[in-house]
């Protein structure tokens, strides 16, 4: 429940009480709260902790986490609940 | 180097490792505080790489693994009541309480949900508003900020039904706890990347101070702990002690504002027995009082459990460092991740599974014979 994952904002909408994007890590895409990290843009890349969105990431390095996640196989299967494609 | 072709960047890698070579002149014991990076750590032989006496304790860093068994007991009570609906993160289900697991449980008929989030558990009580929704609260700094935010989104929309069992541990307490403890063996730390994203690192700075220990705020991927363990050596070659970034890339000094803003308002300092290691002064999070009424402890009155502990797990000692899974006598026999004794060989993040999914072998008992012989050598 640990491993943060990064994926790419493709939406953002409005919410109550607050934003939720829906975030894509490699393929899967996820809801993501976006209550700390409230000014996110689609197309940034963000890590996402069970469901909410903690730090920002550049593109080149979350891209290169994501090929060593797809690796890590199991690990990030139990924690988005599906693989990595 | 049987793994390093599996990195990202062999080469990089290849390089980081000579100059770990070239500048470790003495044996230094590093300890990797995060369940995760001890399975990457495992997993992908680094520990074994390594130049001859760096040695890597592997650290407490696991939140299914200190999850107490009392609070174990109570969330199998709550999940055994008819009118609830028991949500909890997937590695929580199969650990062992006293008598069942939240597995066993579900599978005799419970209703236990697995999600991905705790705002997942909310949507479950809006869904269901006759039924109550609990949410197992657990986990370090990483976790704590979703968990308060589901409990400002419950409250916000007057979700009612909703309530949360909370097992929140707090990292920079649990240090201490080591580094105070008689025998100590603990030269230097490399800090939970995402606990630092969180709360980003000034916490620590009056530990590495204090107790002249260098921390180094480390990522979870192979070349971040080959770098993160290279900044340990030199600073512990150069005698310094400070708090250094490795995890620039994600994490900044003061951690997320927001997040901790959110934590502080949702919960307090208090408490907390770790299993396996025992009660550490000011070392989790509960609910604050002004949320009590989203406590599922309060709810359902569940009260003072009787825990009974599995007596051949040594879940404490491989907790806190002082033995490798490999010198418990139940590993990889009596205790495997299909029917794990205790909550290290539970969780993907638990050093016991890391160990065994790795391969790794329980080292074989001297016999008496060549015992003899070694001592007659002496």
């Amino acid at each position: 429940m640990c491993l943060g994952i990064p994926g790419r904002i493709t939406q953002i909408r409005e919410s109550d009480p607050f934003p939720i994007a829906l975030v894509d890590y490699g393929g899967v895409r996820k809801d993501a709260c976006l209550a700390y990290i409230p000014d996110a843009v689609i197309g940034e890349y963000v890590i996402v902790h069970v469901g909410f969105a903690i730090a920002r990431v550049d593109e080149a390095e979350a891209l290169r986490t994501l090929d060593v996640l797809r690796a890590m196989g199991d690990q990030v299967t139990q924690e988005l609940g599906e693989p990595l494609r | 180097m049987k793994y390093l072709d599996e990195y990202r960047d062999p080469a990089l890698a290849r390089t980081l490792l000579a100059q770990l070579r070239a500048t470790a002149t003495r044996p230094w014991r590093i300890m990797e505080v995060c369940g995760g990076q001890t399975h990457t750590l495992v997993r992908q032989g680094i520990d074994e790489l390594l130049p001859a006496g760096i040695r890597m304790i592997h650290g407490p860093g696991c939140p299914v693994c200190v999850t107490p068994l009392e609070i174990i007991d109570k969330a199998l009570a709550i999940a055994s009541r008819p009118e609830v609906i028991f949500a909890s993160f997937g590695d929580m289900l199969r650990v062992p309480g006293s008598r069942t697991s939240l597995a066993q449980l579900r599978a005799a008929g419970a209703d236990v949900r697995v999600v991905y989030s705790p705002m997942d558990a909310v949507s479950l009580a809006r869904a269901d508003p006759d039924r109550q929704v609990v949410f197992f609260a657990v986990g370090f700094e990483t976790t704590a900020p979703a968990n308060a935010g589901a409990v400002l989104v419950a409250e916000r929309l007057g979700v009612t039904n909703f309530s949360i069992l909370v097992s929140h541990v707090l990292v920079p307490p649990a240090l201490t706890a080591i580094l105070e403890a008689e025998h100590c063996e603990v030269q230097a730390f490399l800090a939970a990347g995402h606990v630092c994203a969180v709360m980003g690192w000034t916490e620590y700075e009056p530990l590495a101070a204090k107790y002249q220990v260098p921390i180094v705020v480390t990522g979870f991927e192979p070349l971040d702990l080959l770098e993160g363990i290279l900044m340990t050596v030199r600073q512990l070659e150069e005698g310094r002690a400070q708090v250094e970034n490795q995890y620039a890339r994600a994490v900044r000094r003061t951690g997320n504002g927001a997040a901790q803003d959110a934590i502080r308002r949702v919960f307090r300092v208090t408490d907390r027995t770790w299993r396996g290691v025992g009660p550490i002064p000011a070392s989790g999070l509960r609910l604050a009082e002004t949320y009590a009424r989203f406590d599922a402890d309060e709810r359902f009155g569940t009260g003072d459990v009787h825990a009974v502990e599995e007596p051949r797990c040594i879940a404490g000692r491989i907790l806190t460092g002082q033995s490798l899974p490999t010198d418990c006598s139940a590993y990889g026999t009596d205790c495997t991740p299909r029917n794990p004794l205790g909550a290290p060989m539970v969780s993907g993040e638990g050093t016991c599974a890391a160990f065994y999914c790795a391969g790794r072998r329980a080292a074989r008992p001297v016999p008496v014979t060549d015992l003899t012989s070694v001592l007659n050598r002496r």
